[in-house]
């Protein structure tokens, strides 16, 4: 998934709070190139996504420009620069679910949530991103919510789930 | 836990753990991995609670295992020494379980594996479990992944302790080598030979790195590995380690497997906390340590070049081989890189010999392969067979057929880099060369089995899109190629192919496969050569109704 890059409007986005920043970053005293990766993954974790003034306090800690910091967060699928929802779907779209009828889940989930592929609800509740495979094929199709597993899903029971968050 | 500080300390360990053990309980394995979706921790927990309520704990004993493979009639669950496999148990079963079958020895027909009409309630009759070969699976599903001791009884740790007392480096690479082990991740390298230009390589830094970005869609053996078995894998990359003289590795694993990043984490720590990694193991000179690297969603870190620029923290682009990792990988320090499978192969290798390691499988590819069988089959789920096993033995004989009154048609080997193997070819024995020899590749293992109901120029765009979506663009062949190939498939599919599609699919699926560079795009184009190849019949029909179509409502436009 492509994220738009940052623009001047998006710029003026009330600013996050660095205090959560901070303590990760007191973790790398000597931080390399190498620590980009974790440093993010645990910053999506703190605050749901990648916020922009605690890129910037990131880039003078790891002294790694902010453009090269943006060429990583837009290469992998997992981070985010735009707040998430509370819960994040996700759908697998693996060859086992396609052919035990995952199509039919995501066109579910997108009657219900009115959020397409890698949206997420104007009320911030649900993200939606299908992923390749959660390597739980004989579930198939199945879904995430958070970190729980729903396997042998049906439009109905989709549904259900979906409603009990 | 205390601190093995020579060899000798870890056989001691080992003799007490023994000493200790239990042998007068009724023991209850229960999937606590992969079953969890379908409510195993509900079953965990009903069984604790039953066991405390009637004062059974010196009785009955739970344990929480890894994937016991037969997946779909999870959540499952053994009972030893009876040797009942139960599945589909829920927590309203608990009491049941407990009051007849352990108490009184009786059968419970409703939970017990069936097939053809037929309840079959011991393991060792399944066909599934008896027709395996289970040597990389062999504690997966039967020890606690979470807890060291369990490995250690099952003599894990032995094979390492014996290579680190009685051989050499040079040695070690000679005995892999000599075992014929290729690697389990899909190109089938032969590990020795790998293991021995990273020894050979000039420098005093090198690096192991553990392989699990388990991207093939369709593949779940390395999450099976990583979450029943752990320390079989950190064994492997210790003894990797000693051989090509490296002190420290990274395991890269895909963060969609959350229970299996938990569980080498516990692993990692409890070696350490033994004195099996960090420095001057048992006493030893070695020094060895562990980190775990997250993926962060990218399919392409898979390939080699592209994990190590992973590993630095950078976008996880592949470049051009030579020269390759063996030379220069992590920092351009010679670096060794295998697959979680095959690091899971070798404690075996070295407690076995591999005289004996050589008898199994054929003759250009020796050992095991696990699959993870999904799909239209009965039984799926993770198997573990003998190089040479026939595609019709896994899926008939293991596997249980094709659900409902559909027949064969194909089954997808290697995911979006392999190929449909059709009907024609089901008592090929697979091995890595027959598997090529038929369009497809071993790939990592992922095996799903097709009914006469799919569209396979359907399933040819669903890998399309899967491979033009994971492109990383760097190189025009894969990010241009994929993307055509697609439109026009996609088009196809929509009943708005063209007569001439066929041949031009052929000749982009060339041009993409020979000037890519890396695996992901040369084999890109596998799923549709193998497809058209095998079922050109279902292209000309998509394409020749649409021309029907057409000719008969409405003329196409021109372009």
């Amino acid at each position: 998934m492509m994220h738009k890059p940052v623009t001047a409007s998006e710029k003026s986005k009330p600013l996050a709070d660095l205090t959560k920043c901070r303590d990760i970053l007191a973790k790398y005293t000597s931080a390399t190139s190498a620590d980009l990766i974790p440093i993010l993954q645990q910053i999506q974790d703190a605050y749901g996504y990648l916020p922009q003034n605690v890129l910037e306090e990131i880039t003078a800690r790891v002294r790694i420009p902010l453009s090269k910091i943006y060429g990583v967060i837009t290469f992998y699928s997992q981070f985010s620069l735009e707040p998430r929802g509370k819960h994040t779907i996700k759908v697998c779209v693996g060859t086992a679910c396609h052919i035990k009828g995952a199509p039919d889940i995501k066109k579910k989930i997108t009657e219900v949530l009115h959020i397409q592929e890698g949206e997420t609800t104007k009320d911030y509740k649900f993200t939606y991103e299908p992923v390749a495979c959660l390597g739980t094929c004989f579930l198939a199709p199945v879904m995430m919510v958070n970190e729980r597993y729903y396997g042998k899903l049906t439009t109905e029971k989709t549904e259900q789930i979906l409603k009990s968050y | 836990m205390k601190n093995l500080k020579t060899p000798d300390d870890l056989h001691k360990y080992k003799k007490s753990l023994e000493a200790k053990r239990r042998t007068d309980t009724t023991r209850i394995f229960i999937c606590a991995t992969g079953c969890k979706a379908l409510g195993a921790e509900e079953v965990c927990r009903a069984f604790k609670d039953e066991i405390a309520k009637q004062s059974l704990a010196d009785k009955i004993e739970i344990i929480e295992t890894g994937c016991q493979g037969l997946c779909t009639r999870a959540p499952v669950l053994t009972i030893e020494p009876l040797g009942i496999f139960y599945g589909r148990v829920t927590e309203t079963d608990v009491p049941e379980i407990i009051s007849r079958t352990i108490q009184k020895g009786e059968i419970i027909d409703r939970l017990c594996y069936s097939e053809a009409g037929k309840r079959i309630p011991y393991v060792r009759d399944i066909p599934f479990y008896s027709k395996q070969k289970k040597i990389v699976l062999k504690n997966c599903g039967s020890i606690n992944p979470r807890n060291i001791d369990e490995y250690i009884l099952r003599d894990g740790y032995a094979a390492f302790t014996k290579v680190l007392t009685d051989m050499t480096p040079d040695k070690v690479v000679n005995e892999i080598k000599n075992s014929g082990l290729r690697g389990r991740g899909g190109a089938g390298y032969p590990t020795g030979l790998k293991w021995e230009s990273v020894r050979k390589a000039h420098g005093d830094t090198k690096y192991v790195v553990c392989n699990g970005d388990e991207g093939d869609p369709g593949a779940f053996m390395d999450r099976a590995v990583l979450e029943g078995d752990p320390h079989a894998v950190i064994e492997g990359m210790l003894i990797g380690a000693y051989a090509i003289g490296a002190k420290k590795g990274f395991i890269y694993v895909r963060a969609e497997y959350p229970i299996a990043v938990e569980h080498l984490k516990i692993a990692i720590e409890q070696a350490r906390n033994l004195g099996l990694l960090g420095e001057n193991i048992l006493g030893t000179s070695f020094s060895f340590d562990l980190e775990i690297k997250m993926g962060a969603g990218a399919f392409v870190c898979g390939e080699e070049t592209a994990l190590i620029a992973s590993i630095e923290g950078k976008r996880g682009m592949p470049r051009p081989r030579p020269p390759y990792p063996a030379t220069s990988g992590i920092w351009g320090k010679p670096t060794n890189i295998n697959n979680v499978e095959t690091f899971a192969n070798v404690p075996v290798i070295f407690l076995n010999g591999s005289g004996w390691y050589k008898t199994i499988g054929t003759e250009s590819s020796k050992g095991t392969k696990i699959f993870a069988l999904a799909g239209n089959v009965k039984n799926t789920g993770l198997v573990e067979v003998p190089m040479g096993t026939t595609l019709r033995e896994i899926v008939y004989d293991i596997g249980g057929g094709i659900p409902g009154r559909k027949k064969f048609k194909a089954a997808q080997m290697g995911g979006p880099s392999g190929g449909c193997v059709p009907a024609q070819h089901l008592d090929l024995p697979i091995d890595y060369e027959t598997v090529k020899a038929v369009g497809a590749i071993m790939g990592s293992g992922g095996l799903i089995v097709m009914d006469d109901s799919t569209s396979m120029v359907e399933i040819a765009r669903y890998f399309m899109e899967f491979c033009q979506d994971e492109s990383c663009g760097k190189c025009v062949p894969c990010r241009i190629g994929t993307k055509r190939m697609l439109d026009i498939l996609t088009r196809i599919t929509q009943g708005q192919g063209k007569q001439e599609d066929i041949k031009l699919l052929k000749e982009l699926a060339e041009v993409t496969k020979t000037a890519s560079l890396c695996g992901l795009g040369q084999t890109a184009a596998n799923p549709v050569l193998s497809t058209i190849h095998y079922f050109s019949d279902e292209y000309e029909e998509a394409i020749h109704k649409k021309e029907t179509q057409t000719s008969q409502h409405n003329p196409p436009k021109p372009e």
